[in-house]
């Protein structure tokens, strides 16, 4: 199946990815060939089959309520492009 | 020295042959010589390796060695190691260094192995060439003497490609749909992804979680089970991590093959598959013959939709996993953002590559209102009967034997023009994960001067079989000791 310029701006804002203008093409061209590719599913039987999500089928482990980290507020900070007295900076969303 | 497995590297530093100072030397400068013409290193940590190698002479010395005690080696760059730069062959991530290891890489640690550095890779792992790499394309060793540089096979290329240089004896890598056999196979070394829950992913960046699997590459199947001996295990830091007893890999090796049943899938001798590598396949399983294997054909009636299930599953884990990007904790972050939202959308355009942006924008699709039962859960149900194949087989056979890829090491820009054709590389190793069984790749021949590799499929927690189904192979052919010209 294809995909359409719309259907692409459309997925590129719900990713928060910035596509330009000049790649919107490109993106057509390749998207429409692994949906093309992936459209192979639609083949198959798979009435009564139940999703797989993990291999061996586990289920999440619940571990005890209880506090196991330390506090690394500063070791992770150190790494962020902007933070002031704690705090992560983003560009001001409220006026 | 450079021509040592890792097992026989041990056993010198353990004689007092070689202090773990000489060799970690000798394998630092072997890199600095020689990986301008492959680029499979993306950051060499000299000083932190020489100091690793100086407290290894000491652990020797006080009588608390492992096997790993001053064995120099590498990690792929997905590995998260504390303090040092991990970039997983992203923009994103260039200047990421992280405040934590991996479990991996803690082992590794606490073994006394000494890293020489990270590995280059397709970023984020999305790749089966090692072209998309931010760092640049990784050239594999073999090859160079017909004029064209070839691909090392992706993604763990950096990792594969350093190996046959005889720059390091070890490395680790991951495998996703592939990443680890494909390259193994490509620069004619061995690789084996475990089964999916054996080793823990905590500190290995995301791809698609329900498939990413870390493993182990080097020349020997005994090299690989040594590693697997450091790697396995639980961790109750991942919760897809496997709570079940870890065996002494090495200890099976020397297992007689006799009586053992091998099946070979039909399917996987298919069309796509070029005449001279199938005879080199057939050779091998010949010599599993004559080890006393029997040998049957078998089927994998699903195969053929290994591909399709695998470009939904991968891109939707993909894009959930990779919305932490967001260039406000850690990462790129674009410069002078208008808003919130220019900020993630540059940030995210300009940090990623095509490849990944290409595997983002089709998971969100395939995740997107209306989409998701057509993609994401009938793949999961076509996942279910790809699955049930290996698990039909395995009733019949103990291992099955396949080629790893359709053809030998391509030259590179070949496959880049359309992003399926690069796929299609992938086409024999990708359900190995969809289902979560183990599979190695060996060394078992060459077509036109360039390595073949035998893919082993295991069933369930069977890596004990497959290295030493891998490791009687070893002792009765050489393709795995060859260097390249």
């Amino acid at each position: 199946m294809s995909i359409s310029r719309e259907d692409i701006e459309k997925v590129a804002v719900l990713a928060r990815i910035r596509v330009d203008e000049a790649q919107i093409s490109a993106l057509e061209s390749d998207l429409g060939n692994i949906l093309n590719l992936v459209d192979e599913l639609s083949a198959a039987d798979t009435a009564d089959i139940e999703p797989l999500s993990h291999p061996l089928d586990a289920v999440q482990r619940l571990r005890a309520d209880e506090v196991t980290e330390s506090n690394q507020r500063e070791a992770f900070q150190a790494i962020a492009p902007a933070t002031e007295d704690g705090l992560y900076l983003v560009p001001r969303v409220i006026e | 020295m450079h021509n040592k497995s890792v097992a026989e590297l041990s056993r010198d530093l353990e004689s007092g042959k070689i202090s773990s100072v000489e060799l970690t030397r000798e394998f630092l400068d072997r890199v600095k010589a020689e990986d301008q013409q492959y680029n499979s290193f993306i950051t060499v940590t000299e000083d932190q390796a020489m100091a690793d190698a100086k407290a290894a002479d000491e652990q020797r010395a006080a009588g608390n060695a492992t096997a790993w005690t001053g064995v120099p080696f590498a990690h792929k760059d997905l590995f998260c190691t504390k303090g040092v730069a991990t970039t997983a062959g992203s923009k994103m991530l260039a200047d990421f260094v992280p405040p934590y290891d991996a479990t991996v890489t803690a082992n590794f640690r606490d073994a006394g192995a000494v890293s020489l550095g990270k590995t280059n890779m397709d970023e984020f792992a999305m790749g089966s060439s090692n072209e998309t790499s931010f760092f640049g394309a990784v050239t594999n060793p073999w090859g160079l003497s017909s004029g064209d540089k070839r691909v090392p096979g992706g993604s763990s290329g950096g990792s594969a490609a350093a190996i046959a240089a005889r720059l390091v004896p070890a490395a680790t890598a991951t495998d996703t749909g592939g990443s680890i056999r494909l390259p193994a196979a490509f620069c004619g070394i061995t690789g084996l992804k475990p089964t999916y829950g054996r080793v823990s992913r905590y500190g290995i960046i995301a791809f698609a979680s329900s498939l990413d699997q870390g493993g182990t590459m080097a020349r020997t199947a005994e090299d690989n089970a040594l590693m697997l001996n450091v790697m396995a295990g639980f961790d109750p830091k991942d919760s897809t991590s496997v709570d079940r007893a870890v065996p002494d890999y090495t200890a099976t090796l020397n297992e007689p093959l006799k009586g053992l049943r091998v099946g070979l899938p039909k399917e996987y001798f298919s069309d796509q598959l070029s005449p001279a590598m199938e005879q080199q396949v057939r050779n091998a399983v010949k010599e599993y013959e004559k080890l006393g294997a029997t040998v049957k054909e078998v089927s994998l009636p699903h195969a053929k939709l290994a591909i399709a299930a695998y470009y939904v599953i991968a891109p939707a884990e993909a894009s959930a996993n990779l919305s932490r990007f967001d260039g406000v904790r850690y990462g790129y972050r674009c410069e002078n953002p208008q808003d919130l939202h220019d900020l993630y959308t540059r940030t995210r355009g300009e940090g990623f590559g095509d490849e990944v942006k290409r595997r983002i924008l089709v998971g969100t699709y395939a995740l997107s209102a209306g989409y998701f039962d057509a993609y994401y859960l009938k793949a999961q149900k076509v996942r279910r009967l790809i699955q049930q194949d290996f698990i039909n087989a395995f009733k019949e056979v103990d291992v099955l034997m396949s080629p790893v890829s359709p053809s030998p090491a391509f030259v590179q820009g070949a496959n880049t023009s359309d992003p399926v054709t690069m796929y299609l590389e992938d086409i024999f190793t990708i359900a190995v994960n969809l289902a979560g069984v183990p599979a190695m790749s060996v060394p078992a021949g060459f077509v036109d001067g360039l390595p073949v590799g035998l893919q082993i499929i295991g069933n369930y927690f069977d890596e004990a079989r497959l290295l030493n189904a891998a490791h009687q192979f070893q002792q009765v052919t050489d393709w795995h000791q060859k260097l390249p010209q």
